[in-house]
């Protein structure tokens, strides 16, 4: 079968998909088109039904009561599943989206928390994404904990960061600590090592990640991409769409 | 607010219009206020905001609800904000707001880091007239760290420990937002954009930019009636249509991407910023 032609940003939100299976509902926050991608494409492969919320997104924001009521949602336990970035993510599962270098003035300010403190423990499938994958982004120790991964003990919590999809690799969170599972095309075991601040575990049938399905892309390319283009529409123009990729 | 209070308590006719030009919109709100913003996606009024500018009203204390973007980033780069609470700053799909970040970096504004639902729950707290809400999750972060003014108390229902962050109401002097339609008596209509009712309840003044006129009463009619925000809320109202450029408005008004394009690269630098700044107030002089 020849290789299927396919943009890094097809790839990513296939991937994401895949780790959202099984969920009744998805979201998918602000400044976020891989995930949101993501969030339509898990939906569009259900075998049953699921809801994909897309911050921002007409028809795919079922929410009639302003912002707040998605973070209602998910601490009345009916939000399945969330995607998370982070300026830095650590061995821990904690995560920054504060800066880097000293707190307040410091080196690097990113954007801010945004709802990572809250949702990371009230979502039971944080899927973690940041498609940059080095020893400055995935890194020891956050210099700032916008959200924590585990605990803290006696606290009330219901969910955590259970996969870490980079533009090299994923991870499984369990128990406190990353387990390599995959690596992207053109990776191996050593190069992600290599690339990551973390110590981490690997699983014992580490593979190659699978690629896009032609459903996938059919998928990516037609529905989701007309959906998604009032409000993305540089990364729709960029990464979905057929032929433009070498 | 001694400017604010001087000019809303004094006694007004019982039936008055409360639209009024976008410049004495703006000629409201006074310098040193706390004022509330919504996010990029519910209505920011920006063509009020570069009026902000040229007027140079300065030493406002923003906060956003929850996060915000090129507004916020305009107030700052043009030095008239002396402090931001936010959940985020940033310009979306063009990327980073630089001057929210420059300023930040150098210690030149002040910044209070928050949450989405923790802002949420401040304004509600606001409204509801109650000094603190609860909220889930936020324990054991530095976010936490970093505000003193969040405390956390055991659940007093609970039989065994249960702590729980509690957040201080959130009380502006002023919200400012753009909204497709109000009439004259200064019901608004917001539909959806309940964050925006929210947002006026918590506040002691609400200005309001809007795309068009109602020619009635949005109360009177049974459709609108439910996503209107009642005049008892509104302070003043100004017509100003296409009042989010460059943004995007309501799923109806395209973004301007050239200009937003241009924005994110200028505003990386405090002279690309002024020049265009000054080039946009000029257009519009």
């Amino acid at each position: 079968m020849p290789a299927l032609d396919f943009s890094k940003g097809e790839f990513l939100a296939t991937v994401l998909a895949r780790a959202v299976q099984g969920s009744r509902t998805v979201a998918a926050g602000t400044n976020s088109p891989i995930p949101a991608a993501a969030a339509l494409l898990a939906r569009a492969r259900a075998p049953a039904a699921m809801e994909a919320i897309v911050l921002g997104l007409g028809e795919y924001w079922p929410f009639t009561d302003g912002g707040r009521e998605l973070f209602d949602f998910a601490a009345q336990g009916r939000l399945d599943s969330f995607f998370l970035g982070g300026g830095q993510i650590d061995g821990a599962g904690n995560i920054n989206l504060v800066g880097v270098g000293g707190y307040p003035a410091g080196k690097m300010r990113f954007p801010g928390s945004y709802g990572s403190a809250y949702l990371y423990a009230l979502v039971p499938n944080v899927v973690l994404f940041r498609e940059e994958h080095s020893p400055r982004v995935l890194v020891e120790r956050v210099d700032f904990i916008s959200a924590r991964g585990i605990g803290p003990e006696g606290a009330y919590r219901t969910g955590g960061p259970r996969l870490l999809v980079t533009g090299r690799a994923v991870f499984r969170f369990a128990g406190g600590a990353f387990l390599l599972l995959s690596y992207h095309a053109g990776e191996s075991v050593g190069s992600i090592r290599a690339a990551t601040g973390f110590a981490f575990a690997v699983a014992p049938d580490v593979h190659e990640t699978a690629p896009p399905e032609p459903e996938d892309l059919a998928f990516l390319r037609g529905p989701i991409a007309n959906a998604l283009r009032p409000l993305y529409p540089r990364f729709v123009a960029n990464a979905l769409s057929a032929g433009t990729h070498s | 607010m001694p400017i604010l209070r001087r000019r809303w308590s004094a006694p007004r006719p019982a039936v008055t219009s409360k639209v009024v030009t976008l410049g004495a919109l703006v000629e409201g709100i006074a310098q040193g206020v706390r004022i509330g913003i919504p996010p990029d996606y519910a209505g920011p009024a920006l063509l009020a905001t570069f009026e902000i500018i040229r007027r140079a009203i300065g030493g406002l204390h923003l906060v956003t609800a929850p996060t915000s973007g090129i507004q916020a980033d305009l107030l700052i780069g043009a030095g008239l904000v002396a402090s931001v609470e936010t959940a985020g700053i940033s310009l979306g799909e063009y990327g980073s707001a630089g001057r929210f970040q420059a300023a930040v970096t150098a210690g030149a504004i002040e910044i209070k880091d928050a949450t989405c639902p923790a802002l949420h729950a401040g304004f509600q707290a606001a409204e509801k007239g109650v000094p603190f809400l609860p909220l889930r999750g936020i324990l054991g972060t530095d976010l936490l760290a970093s505000r003193p003014d969040w405390k956390v108390i055991r659940n007093p229902f609970a039989d065994s420990s249960d702590p729980i962050v509690v957040v201080p109401a959130i009380r502006p002097d002023v919200v400012l937002f753009h909204a497709a339609l109000a009439d004259s008596t200064g019901n608004v209509w917001i539909g959806t954009r309940r964050e925006l009712a929210t947002l006026a309840h918590a506040s002691r003044a609400t200005f309001v930019t809007v795309e068009a006129l109602h020619p009635g009463n949005l109360l009177s009619d049974p459709t609108l009636a439910p996503g209107t925000l009642p005049h008892l809320y509104v302070t003043r109202v100004a017509v100003a249509p296409g009042g989010t450029w460059p943004l995007p408005f309501a799923g109806r008004v395209p973004g301007d991407e050239g200009a937003l394009a241009r924005y994110a690269e200028a505003s990386r630098s405090a002279e690309g910023f002024s020049a265009l700044v000054r080039e946009w107030l000029d257009a519009r002089a």
